[in-house]
């Protein structure tokens, strides 16, 4: 177990950017998520810390110690590619096996070092199978035993689960957070699956175009977006910006009550908004609202969700009195797109 | 009952493979036909060439034994093979592997340059190199042949292998490289287990290339006892305007079963080898 910090890392390709100058640390036996969108720079930072890409600039550290110049067999982490890049030519046991015969592991504890990582994913009766006869999930499977059976001081997870179907995923999703949890090990895990991120981190780290933008607990980042690109990438559907008198406001889509919903406690008094519905989606376990806040923002569309426990009527093509919370809204700068401190909404309107 | 278009199409389907079978075996048949036919009854014209019609006789065997240095010419010919091979292993495998990795326009450029080297014919190429087999004191010497044949099975090999590291996947490299292998180790214990089928082809390739090469072996070798199978068998068994067929076929026969049966038992591997070089090369 260990820390790992990166310093000021920046990563070129000929002819641009991958990583620009990114500042990380990952606490000891920490989950740590990094969530953006593709392309920009996960893949990049996760190879770097593992050694497999140099760096152009900035450090790397793991337990406290400089490792810039260390291949990534003397780093003491183990990385689950998104291709989980068995050895074809080995048997489960022996891919099992390989990390222990590498690092010249007493033979003798080999077998039962194995036998120990097998039971723990549940594998035990595939060990003498052959990469090619798994399914997409006990190659998942495989993968995670051959990288926990040395005990690494670091896990580094690359989109482990976006090869398997949403099924599987829900279930491995919840095997991995339970398998990281009893072992402690510090995780970096990468991933462009908000849900995934939301749902396994201890805290996430949303990447943009090489940067970190924001680093915080899931519910943090969700409910105090540190900019638009954050606000927009988390949620489904994400945020509402809606501009009002040079200043974006945003809120969630569940923010907006209906009329009969109850109010949330202990976030303040809710205020009245009237929404102009243009459509409805029914998505069964609740209702998507489509229109506009015609007394704020006329021309800028809005989505709104309803749960499934919202029995309120609402039909497309009317305008009903909706409410919210005040306290939901944030406000960003429409220029470089930061949190700009809360200030009243503007008086409204009168049409 | 079955299906009759079910059986017309294994009858074509045998009819093919029939006809290919009785195509790639004829050869091997009249060989071994030939090879125990008395010389009158060959000669004869009005005689069918596929019966005895006297009986066989191992005269032939005896003249390619007894009379000729044969087997000191297999001696030679493995000798050289296998030292070639090894070269070309020793040089092509890192040099593929190498080319394979080098991303971008070069590597690829790289690549095709080193193939084009192996479309060169050899009998523009045995002019310098024959200077150069001099300049080292080499001439009617096996080695002579064991420095240039590499000229050819290196290039060509390399190309082949390129292909074959391609479509590895580098992950799989870089996940031995973080479970404790140095790139070398990786590359020991990982790629070359995965490519096992493109060095069968190889091995069998620059092999084969070695047994059929005609114009080093002429040029660079002239004392009887150091010549090659494909040089040996064809001046010794050809005096002016006399072919010793019986002999010839023997030599022919007993020369090309083993490479042969060797093809057969890599047969999947080795059409394998030149499909992946084919897909992704
Ligand atoms: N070897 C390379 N050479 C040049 N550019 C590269 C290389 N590897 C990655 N890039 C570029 O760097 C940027 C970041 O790539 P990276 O693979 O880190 O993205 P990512 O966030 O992992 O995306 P994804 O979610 O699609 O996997 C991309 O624009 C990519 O094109
Ligand atoms: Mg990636």
């Amino acid at each position: 177990m260990a820390t790992v910090e990166t310093r000021a890392l920046r990563k070129e390709f000929t002819g641009h950017t991958a990583v620009d100058g990114v500042d990380l640390t990952i606490n000891e036996g920490e989950f740590l998520v990094l969530l953006g969108p593709s392309g920009c720079g996960k893949t990049t930072l996760l190879r770097m810390i593992a050694g497999l890409e140099s760096q152009t600039s900035g450090d790397i550290l793991i337990g406290g110690r400089v490792v810039n110049d260390l291949p990534p067999r003397a780093r003491k982490i183990a990385m689950v590619f998104q291709s989980y890049a068995l050895y074809p030519h080995l048997s489960v046991a022996k891919n099992i096996a390989f990390p222990l015969k590498a690092q010249g592991a007493p033979r003798e504890s080999i077998a039962g070092e194995v036998d120990r990582a097998a039971k723990m994913f549940g594998i035990e009766r595939l060990l003498h199978r052959k990469p090619r006869q798994l399914s997409g999930g006990e190659r998942q499977r495989v993968a995670l035993a051959r990288a926990m059976v040395r005990h690494p001081d670091v896990f580094l997870l690359d989109e482990p689960l976006s090869n398997l179907d949403a099924k599987l995923r829900n279930l491995a999703r919840d095997e991995l957070k339970q398998f990281q949890r009893r072992l402690g090990t510090t995780t970096l895990y990468v991933t462009h699956d908000q849900v995934e991120a939301m749902g396994l981190g201890d805290r996430i780290a949303v990447m943009s175009g090489g940067t970190v933008r924001q680093l915080g607990r899931p519910q943090e980042v969700y409910d105090e977006p540190a900019d638009t690109f954050v606000a927009g990438f988390l949620g489904s559907p994400p945020m509402n910006l809606v501009p009002v008198d040079g200043v974006l406001v945003g809120f969630r889509p569940e923010q907006l009550l209906a009329p009969g919903a109850p109010a949330s406690e202990g976030v303040g008094p809710a205020v009245p908004m009237r929404f102009a519905v243009e459509r409805v989606e029914n998505l069964g376990a609740g209702r998507l609202l489509y229109g506009t806040l015609p007394d704020h923002a006329p021309d800028q569309k809005i989505i709104v969700s309803l749960a499934y426990t919202v029995h309120s009527s609402i039909e497309a093509g009317r305008t009903y009195d909706f409410r919210m919370h005040e306290s939901n809204l944030k406000f960003f700068d429409p220029g470089t797109g930061r949190r700009v401190p809360a200030r009243p909404l503007p008086a409204r309107r009168s049409a | 009952m079955a299906d009759p278009k079910k059986i017309a199409g294994g009858v074509v389907n045998f009819g093919v493979i029939a006809a290919f079978t009785g195509f790639a075996a004829f050869p091997f048949a009249w060989m071994v036909i030939t090879m125990f036919k008395q010389t009158k009854d060959l000669l004869d014209p009005a005689h069918n060439p596929f019966v005895y019609n006297a009986p066989p006789t191992l005269e032939h065997l005896r003249v390619l034994f007894q009379d000729t240095l044969f087997l000191h010419w297999v001696g030679n010919t493995l000798f050289v093979g296998v030292l070639v091979v090894l070269i070309t292993l020793v040089l092509a495998v890192p040099a593929g592997y190498s080319l394979a990795r080098l991303t971008g326009p070069a590597g690829e450029k790289l690549g095709i340059g080193i193939f084009l080297t192996y479309l060169v014919p050899p009998t523009i190429l045995f002019i310098p190199l024959s200077r150069l087999v001099a300049l080292l004191g080499l001439q009617d010497r096996l080695w002579a042949l064991v420095l240039v044949y590499p000229s050819f099975t290196v290039p060509f090999c390399t190309w082949l292998l390129m292909g074959f590291f391609k479509v590895i996947p580098k992950d799989v490299e870089e996940a031995a490289m973080i479970d404790g292998h140095s790139r070398l180790g990786a590359f020991v214990r990982v790629i070359l287990p995965m490519s096992v089928a493109g060095l069968l082809t190889t091995i069998i390739f620059s092999f084969t290339l070695v047994m059929q090469e005609f114009v080093y072996g002429l040029t660079f070798i002239t004392s009887s006892k150091n010549l090659t199978l494909s040089v040996g068998v064809p001046t010794f068994l050809v005096r002016g305007d006399v072919y010793f067929w019986g002999s010839l076929m023997g030599a022919c026969f007993l020369s090309s079963v083993p490479i042969a049966i060797l093809y057969n038992l890599f047969v999947d591997r080795f059409i394998a080898g030149f499909t992946v070089g084919a897909v992704k090369g």
